[in-house]
């Protein structure tokens, strides 16, 4: 296991910022600094167009990008063919759903849960506006979670696609896409996994799970906002139609409209590429992989063993994730609005983020209005969570903040 | 007598018009303009309902239906109360004088806004300078083409 005082050290944000306690590690990340200095080192440099293969610069920018393509594909256990660079998870989900869509006819039916972000629900919606398909939800158990037998009987003969979180961004709850994948293949149904909430806090084998594409945002995996990955098995990412056309993903073209697109992955990557993104991406998963990810895990998982254990303590917390297998808790605090709560927190420099958290067809299930989510990281320490605890114990003085 | 100095009475002022909003309806009122106000950055969704008589410029009453945060719903109450029966231009400054406050962009006139001065401090914590508002954005959006 790591050493989480030495984890600290390496982020410039955590290091500048000792009384923040950051608890909104599922909103975006703090980077650590070899993401800065990969990102630092390349404007320095070597910065250039990785189009422009005139000169050696845009040898070795090009030889930065295909390299960090490369570590995504480690780190996931795919081959580079196989990873697409973007802009982030969103992209990638609104990407799947417009491309997959031209396999669909009226009729065919997706399969979502109402646990799904905003991202993985409201793509399918102009899907199902534009092709008359229907979309259907599996239903979670007592708890939150999704069951195997749910999604059994969830399909029917018209599922051409499930699109599930591998991690839910309220709940945390793991869903066992492995066993969803085995399934789904059963009936010729593709699998789409929102890896936002997953990859950052856990080891990804695609080829374990088996899943057809994976998608996840760089931000939430300590590196920077901007890129985005999506993994498509080869043998159907290489049978999609690029949604977006330009430059850098043609072979050639005339007046007459003929074109001929290069190779997957990169036809998928039109225009000039997202080069400090991928840069930066590259040197986090390098960090990460040092640390191990089922360090992290554990690690993590001990974070919200602990921070559960005391916030039970206290009278009028109520938890709706108390068994969520990551470190993700979402709570509320006696009848004091989610957002006034959240606002109390940051007085005490805990930041958490309150409200739906881009999944509002959740909240029917939670029967709240609103709740506060406190998310962890690998920075955050069991200090840190006596810090959020005991400022979230003095909840009954939300107001005071307005008289400071 | 300034209620600014005391923090237990701002407590309070607050709190009582969270948990005993006035003019707070929980259906569609008949005979009312109607905007809804509700904010992509948090949970406060409201709709604010206006009766306003033509002939003598003047609001007849301000209702409001919805749910949000102490701040929002607290604001909104009291600016209910502090709008019905005043004419168009008497609510504008009143609402001028109000953002004045709530984004501390200009002076403003305390006695004026009565109630509303327990806002005071809310640009401080500017993420909620947005809930602070929400119902006057709404009114001034409905008394504009007056
Ligand atoms: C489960 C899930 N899916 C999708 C997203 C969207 O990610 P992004 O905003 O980086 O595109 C998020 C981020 O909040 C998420 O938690």
């Amino acid at each position: 296991m790591f050493n989480v005082n030495d984890i600290k050290k390496d982020f410039p944000f955590i290091v500048k910022n000792p009384h923040i306690v950051y608890l909104d590690n599922a909103a975006t990340t703090q980077k650590p600094r070899c993401v800065v200095d990969a990102i630092s080192d390349l404007y320095e440099n070597y910065n250039a167009n990785p189009h422009s293969y005139d000169y050696s610069l845009a040898v070795l920018s090009e030889k930065a990008y295909e390299g960090a393509r490369k570590k995504v594909a480690k780190f996931i256990n795919a081959n580079s063919n196989e990873i697409v660079f973007n802009s982030g998870d969103t992209a990638g989900l609104n990407f799947l759903a417009s491309s997959l869509s031209k396999k669909l006819k009226e009729g065919d039916q997706i399969l979502l849960s109402q646990a799904e972000h905003a991202s993985n629900v409201l793509p399918w919606f102009k899907v199902k506006e534009e092709k008359q398909i229907d979309i259907g939800y599996i239903p979670l158990d007592d708890e939150g979670r999704i069951q195997l037998d749910a999604v059994e009987k969830a399909i029917t003969p018209n599922t051409k696609i499930i699109s599930l979180a591998q991690v839910t961004n309220v709940l945390g709850y793991k869903v066992d896409i492995k066993g969803i994948c085995e399934i789904a293949h059963k009936h010729n149904i593709i699998v789409i996994v929102d890896g936002a909430q997953s990859i950052p806090h856990m080891k990804v084998d695609v080829k374990d799970l088996d899943c057809d594409f994976l998608v996840f945002s760089g931000h939430k995996l300590y590196g920077p906002t901007g890129i985005g990955v999506i993994y498509g098995k080869f043998d159907i990412l290489d049978t999609l139609d690029p949604i977006n056309m330009g430059g850098g993903m043609n072979g050639r073209f005339d007046m007459c409209g003929n074109y001929t697109l290069i190779k997957t992955p990169n036809r998928f990557e039109s225009g000039t590429v997202n080069l400090e993104g991928a840069v930066g991406l590259g040197a986090a998963i390098d960090y990460l992989e040092s640390i191990g990810m089922d360090n992290i895990e554990k690690y993590e998982k001990q974070l919200h063993d602990y921070a559960i254990s005391k916030m039970e303590k206290i009278d009028g917390v109520k938890i709706y994730n108390k068994n969520s297998d990551t470190g993700i808790i979402t709570f509320n605090f006696k009848d004091i609005f989610a957002q006034d709560l959240a606002t109390h927190l940051a007085s005490y420099n805990v930041c958490v983020r309150s409200g739906q958290h881009c999944a509002k067809i959740l909240m029917d299930f939670l029967k709240a209005d609103a709740t506060v989510r406190a998310s962890f990281g690998i920075y955050n320490t069991f200090e840190d969570v006596d810090k959020f605890v005991d400022a979230l114990s003095k909840g009954d003085e939300y107001l005071d903040v307005y008289f400071k | 007598m300034s209620i600014l100095n005391d923090p237990n009475m701002i407590r309070s002022i607050i709190m009582d018009h969270y948990q005993y909003p006035r003019n707070k309806v929980d259906s569609e009122p008949k005979g009312y303009e109607s905007i809804h106000m509700d904010s992509d950055s948090c949970v406060d969704d409201f709709y604010i309902y206006l009766k306003y008589d033509n002939t003598s410029n003047k609001i007849i009453d301000v209702k409001f239906m919805g749910t949000g945060c102490t701040i929002s719903t607290a604001s909104i109450s009291i600016m209910s109360e502090l709008l019905i029966n005043k004419t168009k231009d008497e609510a504008f400054n009143i609402i001028n004088n109000y953002k004045n406050m709530a984004m501390h962009e200009g002076s403003y006139d305390e006695e004026l806004l009565e109630e509303a001065n327990v806002f005071s401090n809310v640009y401080k914590q500017a993420n909620r300078i947005k809930c602070a508002t929400i119902g006057y954005n709404g009114i001034e959006e409905l008394l504009k083409d007056k």
